[in-house]
């Protein structure tokens, strides 16, 4: 379970979060929509404590993280899988030695049950042969899915994925949600998925909020969002960007 | 890390050689008369080995290594592979930092070893073809005012360059922002700071030192 409570943030003056909070249940596929700059990443940075809140707290299985050190960081991170937004691989490493990092440093797998391991994960995602590939080898759609590999090598109980879809084409998109929900329904993982796609919210999530000027416009579950009448909400949603002017005139 | 010290080889022979060489033709052309012309050779050991060595080494380093670390770095922190490092619980600064640090400071006085001899080899070289001085006279010339405290000076200055351009690099690679754009600007600003902390460095030692 993952707890959120009135989490602030602020750059250099600049205030991105202003009092979020909100709780993801065990199991639960939760997204985190909202347009760009709203705060997404910033947010799903505060749940695996690379970003620390100025205020307010996180929690991951009763732990509190957001005032952790580093040390006792390790132990919540073998639980997590964070898929990044480009798939942040390492690019002087091949596909395979990306993945054995994460194992080799988070796992107690070596020799042969590693290869497997590598093996295995990369044809969850469809990739197999890419072994001895190097990340600049690769397509936007394949180290995204490389990034997703990587994630679930570790068998974590968390997976968290920044904009799985974002600029992938129609097909490629379909590909990674299903890629979310099989990891959801085969493991037994508790999701956060950030996104700007409604597309990927309609398919995939259980629950979504939307990130508006620093706080949650909206808290409900899809079909919810669908009904709303709130204006940002519909605007988002729909794409129509009138729809505000309009109101104010 | 074997890269830091092994392809920056070739640019510190060619520097080092042709400082020798010039350092050699200037000094025999100032003596005019009344200096004895073997003395190029003293000129020539002790300018190298004390400042003309480790200076120039530095500042092509700077170049050459400092740049490369601070684009290295500065782009994995704006593609996010810092912060997947320390997503899978790396530590980036024992990771990545550390080891190019500890490279830089012990590569260094071998390369300005290097630059030494081929400094001392250029200005032989320009002093024995072009001037009225012979090996014997060089070399006579080098023994005479010959001090070995000044290449382990040169050490010493090495060792101070190679931390210092190493860590510039590093701190403003992995504080970079801004994408492509902020990748460029960590470059820029890792040369300008990392030439300007040489030549103090370099005054500062001598003041210390000598
Ligand atoms: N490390 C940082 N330092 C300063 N500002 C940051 C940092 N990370 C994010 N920001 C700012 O926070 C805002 C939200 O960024 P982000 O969470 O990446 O948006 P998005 O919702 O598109 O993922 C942006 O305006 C960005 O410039
Ligand atoms: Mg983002």
């Amino acid at each position: 379970m993952i707890k959120v409570n009135d989490l602030h943030k602020t750059f250099e003056g600049k205030q991105v979060l202003r009092g979020v909070g909100f709780t993801v249940n065990t199991g639960e596929t939760f997204g985190i929509i909202g347009k760009s700059g709203s705060g997404k990443s910033v947010l799903l940075k505060h749940l695996i404590g690379l970003l620390k809140p100025d205020v307010g707290e996180v929690w991951i299985d009763d732990k509190l993280i957001s005032a952790m050190s580093f040390r006792k960081l390790q132990r919540v991170r073998e639980k997590i899988g964070m898929v990044f937004q480009f798939g942040a691989l390492f690019d002087s490493m091949t596909v395979s030695e990306n993945i054995e990092l994460a194992l080799k440093k988070l796992t107690k797998l070596s020799g042969s049950s590693l290869n497997d391991r590598v093996t295995e994960s990369l044809a969850s995602v469809g990739l197999e042969g890419t072994e001895k590939l190097m990340p600049s080898e690769l397509s936007g759609g394949m180290k995204k899915r490389v990034g997703i590999a990587r994630a679930i090598a570790i068998k974590p109980e968390y997976m968290f994925y920044d904009e799985p879809t974002t600029g992938l084409d129609p097909v490629m998109t379909d590909t990674i949600n299903r890629l979310i929900k099989k990891f959801k329904t085969d493991e037994r993982i508790t999701t956060v998925v950030v996104t700007h796609e409604m597309l990927t919210v309609y398919d995939v999530v259980d629950r979504v909020i939307l990130l508006h000027e620093g706080k949650i416009q909206f808290d409900g579950t899809p079909e919810d969002i669908k009904k709303s009448d709130d204006l940002v909400v519909k605007q988002f949603i729909t794409g129509d960007s009138t729809l505000l002017l309009q109101e104010s005139r | 890390m074997i890269y830091i010290g092994a392809r920056s080889i070739p640019i510190v022979v060619l520097t080092a050689l042709f400082s020798g060489m010039v350092t050699s033709v200037q000094s025999a052309y100032q003596f005019s008369s009344w200096v004895p012309s073997w003395y190029v050779g003293s000129v020539v050991g002790n300018s190298v080995l004390l400042e003309l060595a480790p200076m120039i080494t530095g500042l092509v380093l700077t170049g050459r290594v400092g740049a490369t670390i601070a684009a290295e770095i500065g782009t994995m922190r704006v593609t996010e592979q810092i912060d997947a490092l320390e997503s899978l619980s790396f530590d980036p600064v024992s990771f990545l930092i550390l080891p190019r640090v500890v490279a830089g400071t012990i590569m260094f006085p071998f390369l300005i070893i290097i630059a030494d001899v081929c400094g001392v080899f250029g200005g032989w070289v320009a002093a024995t073809t072009s001037m009225d001085v012979t090996t014997y006279e060089f070399i006579k010339g080098f023994k005479t005012w010959f001090h070995p405290w000044d290449a382990w000076f040169g050490m010493i200055k090495a060792t101070t360059f190679g931390f210092t351009i190493t860590s510039i690099a590093c701190y403003h690679g992995y504080y970079t922002r801004g994408g492509a754009l902020g990748v460029g600007k960590a470059t820029t600003t890792t040369v300008v700071i990392s030439c300007v902390c040489i030549v103090f460095l370099d005054y500062l030692l001598a003041e210390l030192f000598l």
